[in-house]
């Protein structure tokens, strides 16, 4: 049965998304709701909130102020701080009772704005999907906003996507940002962990934009559309993919089109990685090109970018189908919460944030440009 | 609301003297500390043996639940019906509860003997008919006991979720033949320490406890029925264990945690009386409360405590305790105290108490990052997160400490705090105070 899970996890939500995208920009993100979303943000999913000092918060939304639908309250609410404590920009987003009662995020937005002086918008949420639109709306929001046309860098690459959510604080995006370095490209915006506002506002001075999670996907379409920046999608995992990718970076940086992520045949699949697309396809190419493994992906949070995956490939967000699929595997990479539905293949663990929350944050592994280490105990 | 101090972003205090009660700072959009042993709903349900939890909520508002599930190494007791916006307009609400539930039911190794099945915001301004759910699935399964729980945070202005988990979680429970010697410690989460005099006193009376921590059965759990009557100590629980006279014809008597000798005593009073024993001899508890707290001055000194609301649910009447045994209470973090703190706060004020008192919700919050203080002695954890102290007293709603025995237990607690230091980020992120954790 769909949307239902009897043993399993579930990702992170919309809103979290939103909170995630938007934490280091110096913005004011304010979930309209009464309570919960922040304590599970701030808990499980932004390891960054101990002594951080992102100006997340939400609107404490009451049955009456919903009842009579009294959004002067949050108005007045999100005014009062904002000027207090100087945002610079507020972003809004609804959980599911604004939703459910037809609250009108977006003029609030322009109201506060009005009020305060200060750039607001409203991203789009109701608290019923994942991570990935909520960050994705986050994400081509900031750069809408604030994205300035700029001079072309020659080698400027974007990195776009980036979350703890998907990328935890074990090191990967530094080692991103390295391995562009050291393949003679210039690191732009790398939207959004280690990055300011200027950086975003200078985006479109990037030659190219890597993608590196579904999350990215349209702030990097947004660019290309406004500003005429191409974008590449995929994750340096391992050593061969990496420079496939890089080789990527530099075709589309030169007008041509490349799609790294669709040199799989397969052939003899043996293997299943679970999680989001744009990651688990990077895996499971750097399966096939470091180890000779041919690795079918199951896209399991059912938003993700389903654009890079093969015709052998499934999305299957929902627990039976997953554990069906499963069975069929002998060899899975996937969050540890999946090992109960995995059956009776060899389970290689490898923690996702977004779905396991800061369980096995500490096992995390930094895969970039790196040899496939983490297999080496199942003895691949 | 709070200001900012010369323009920066740093929250500026109430000083208790010019405080209004039981509100001193406006509403408005709320912070959330990294402070994590306050209990949840999950924890809370958790406690019934042998019993699983099916959520029936948005994605967002799953998250959190299943991830507390997940990180108390609980997640086979644990699932979940995910709902998005088809399910909000189709009118077929009740329905898809019972089917989500039906299909998880059917996939568990076997069936449990008590089922929590959480509801949410959306069912409630709905109109979701949880009697029909409940029907559908004792009829469905009849060898499991439903209970109707809710997760509906935007219900503020009515009962907590908090209150109303405590509702709920004596449900199942029916009554049983009278056990005469049997009495119940409900509403916490905790077991009391047993340093207190309260166990002397019911011992005296030749009684025994029930205590929902320490069933290790579902049949234990439902012993609760056979109970003479029940003690509750906690306020917000209160209101909700006192159903139980309603709904079993139990007594609950209610014997507020408190730190002011003369109502410690009048506690006892009642419950003496209502175990028709004479009034039972205090003096030497209270001696020994007397004899610890001088002790732990000569300790302490001058050194400043800080206090917040998550550590007992009466932070003035401890602080008052402590100022008036000439303790240096320097804050208290609290966004809202409740009406029984009254005298407390009088006497404070009328004591010319010098004590900032901080909120712990308001956004500038997010700023009272100090430099690291070991000076501070805190107790609690959000008095120890916004003090930066690595001294604290880690305990939420009272750490099951009561009476005189409790201020002792209270006392050596503080001592430990200021000799040992703790690792306060590891400690506090810990979710749900003395739950199992894979962290």
């Amino acid at each position: 049965m769909n949307q239902t899970a009897q043993i399993l996890s579930i990702y992170a939500a919309d809103t979290s998304g939103v909170c995630s995208a938007l934490f280091e920009l110096g913005g004011m993100t304010v979930i309209h709701d009464a309570s919960g979303c922040n304590s599970t943000y701030t808990t499980h999913d932004e390891p960054r909130w101990y002594r951080g000092s992102s100006m997340m918060y939400i609107s404490a939304l009451t049955e009456s102020d919903a009842v009579m639908g009294n959004d002067e309250k949050f108005i007045s609410d999100l005014t009062e701080v904002a000027n207090r404590l100087k945002p610079e920009f507020i972003a809004i987003c609804a959980s599911p009772m604004p939703a459910m009662t037809g609250v009108d995020m977006e003029a609030i937005a322009f109201d506060v704005s009005h009020r305060t002086g200060i750039p607001a918008f409203s991203v789009k949420t109701n608290g019923m999907h994942s991570y990935i639109p909520g960050a994705a709306n986050a994400f081509e929001e900031i750069v809408r906003h604030f994205c300035e046309p700029a001079e072309r860098r020659k080698g400027k690459v974007n990195i776009i996507g980036a979350t703890p959510l998907d990328f935890s604080l074990k090191g990967s995006v530094e080692s991103i940002k390295q391995w562009l370095r050291d393949n003679g490209f210039e690191v732009g915006c790398c939207l959004s962990m280690g990055c300011t506002l200027d950086d975003v506002r200078a985006m479109s001075s990037a030659e190219v934009s890597l993608v590196i999670s579904s999350t990215g996907v349209k702030a990097a379409e947004y660019l290309k559309r406004e500003y005429g920046v191409p974008y590449v999608k995929g994750v340096p995992i391992g050593k061969s993919f990496s420079r496939v990718l890089a080789d990527g970076l530099r075709s589309a940086a030169a007008g041509q089109e490349a799609s790294p992520l669709a040199l799989r045949t397969g052939e003899s699949i043996m293997a299943a990685v679970l999680g989001e697309s744009i990651f688990s396809a990077s895996m499971a190419a750097a399966l096939a090109l470091d180890k000779g493994i041919s690795a079918r992906v199951i896209e399991t949070v059912g938003e993700s970018d389903l654009s890079v995956l093969s015709p052998f490939d499934l999305s299957a967000p929902d627990e039976d189908v997953c554990e069906r699929e499963l069975a069929k595997h002998s060899l899975i990479i996937a969050d540890p919460l999946f090992r109960p539905i995995a059956g009776k293949g060899r389970f290689v663990p490898l923690p996702h944030e977004a779905f396991s929350g800061r369980c096995f944050e500490r096992d995390i592994p930094d895969l970039i440009n790196r040899e496939l280490t983490f297999l080496k105990e199942t003895g691949l | 609301m709070l200001k900012p101090i010369n323009g920066d972003r740093a929250p500026r205090p109430v000083k208790l003297t010019d405080a209004a009660f039981p509100a001193p700072f406006a509403g408005g959009l709320e912070y959330n500390p990294p402070a994590r042993g306050v209990w949840n709903i999950v924890h809370t349900a958790m406690l019934i043996p042998e019993s699983h939890q099916i959520y029936v909520c948005a994605q967002g508002c799953l998250r959190g639940v299943i991830l507390t599930a997940a990180e108390m190494n609980a997640m086979e007791r644990m699932s979940w019906v995910s709902l998005r916006e088809q399910d909000m307009w189709s009118g077929e609400m009740e329905q898809r509860v019972v089917e989500g539930c039906a299909h998880i039911i059917d996939r568990l190794p076997s069936h449990p003997r008590c089922i929590t099945v959480f509801l949410s915001c959306m069912h409630i301004f709905e109109g979701c008919d949880f009697r029909v759910i409940q029907q559908s699935l004792s009829e469905l399964y009849p060898d499991i006991d439903f209970v109707d729980c809710y997760m509906i945070p935007t219900m503020r202005k009515a009962m907590s979720p908090e209150a109303m988990m405590y509702r709920q979680l004596y449900k199942p429970v029916k009554k049983l033949p009278t056990d005469n010697s049997l009495v119940g410690l409900t509403g916490t989460q905790f077991t009391f320490d047993k340093q207190s005099e309260l166990f002397d006193i019911l011992a005296a009376a030749g009684k025994r406890t029930w205590e929902l921590p320490l069933c290790k059965s579902y049949e234990e759990y439902l012993s609760l029925g056979s109970a003479e009557f029940c003690i509750s100590t906690q306020p917000t629980a209160y209101a909700s264990v006192k159903e139980l006279n309603k709904t079993l014809g139990i007594d609950v008597l209610y014997l507020p945690l408190c730190y002011d000798y003369d109502e410690i005593e009048s506690c006892y009073d009642k419950l003496c009386e209502r175990l028709g024993i004479v009034r039972f001899d205090t003096a030497p508890y209270r001696g020994a409360a007397e004899k610890a707290l001088a002790s732990l001055k000569e300790t302490l000194g001058g050194r400043p405590i800080s206090i917040d609301h998550t550590a007992t649910p009466r932070p003035l009447g401890m602080a008052l305790l402590l100022c008036e045994h000439g303790f240096n209470v320097k804050s208290i973090y609290s966004d809202v105290f409740i009406p029984e703190e009254r005298a407390a706060f009088d006497k404070l004020k009328a004591l010319g108490a010098d004590i900032d008192i901080f909120p712990t919700l308001d956004a500038a919050m997010t700023f009272a990052a100090p430099e690291p203080d070991s000076s501070v002695l805190a107790i609690g954890q959000k008095a120890a997160y916004f003090n930066n102290t690595d001294r604290f007293v880690d305990i939420v709603y009272g750490g099951g400490l009561y009476g005189f025995g409790g201020i002792v237990s209270l006392c050596k607690l503080l001592e430990e705090a200021a000799r040992v230091p703790k690792d306060t980020r590891r400690v506090i992120s810990h979710k749900g105070w003395g739950c199992e954790s894979c962290l």
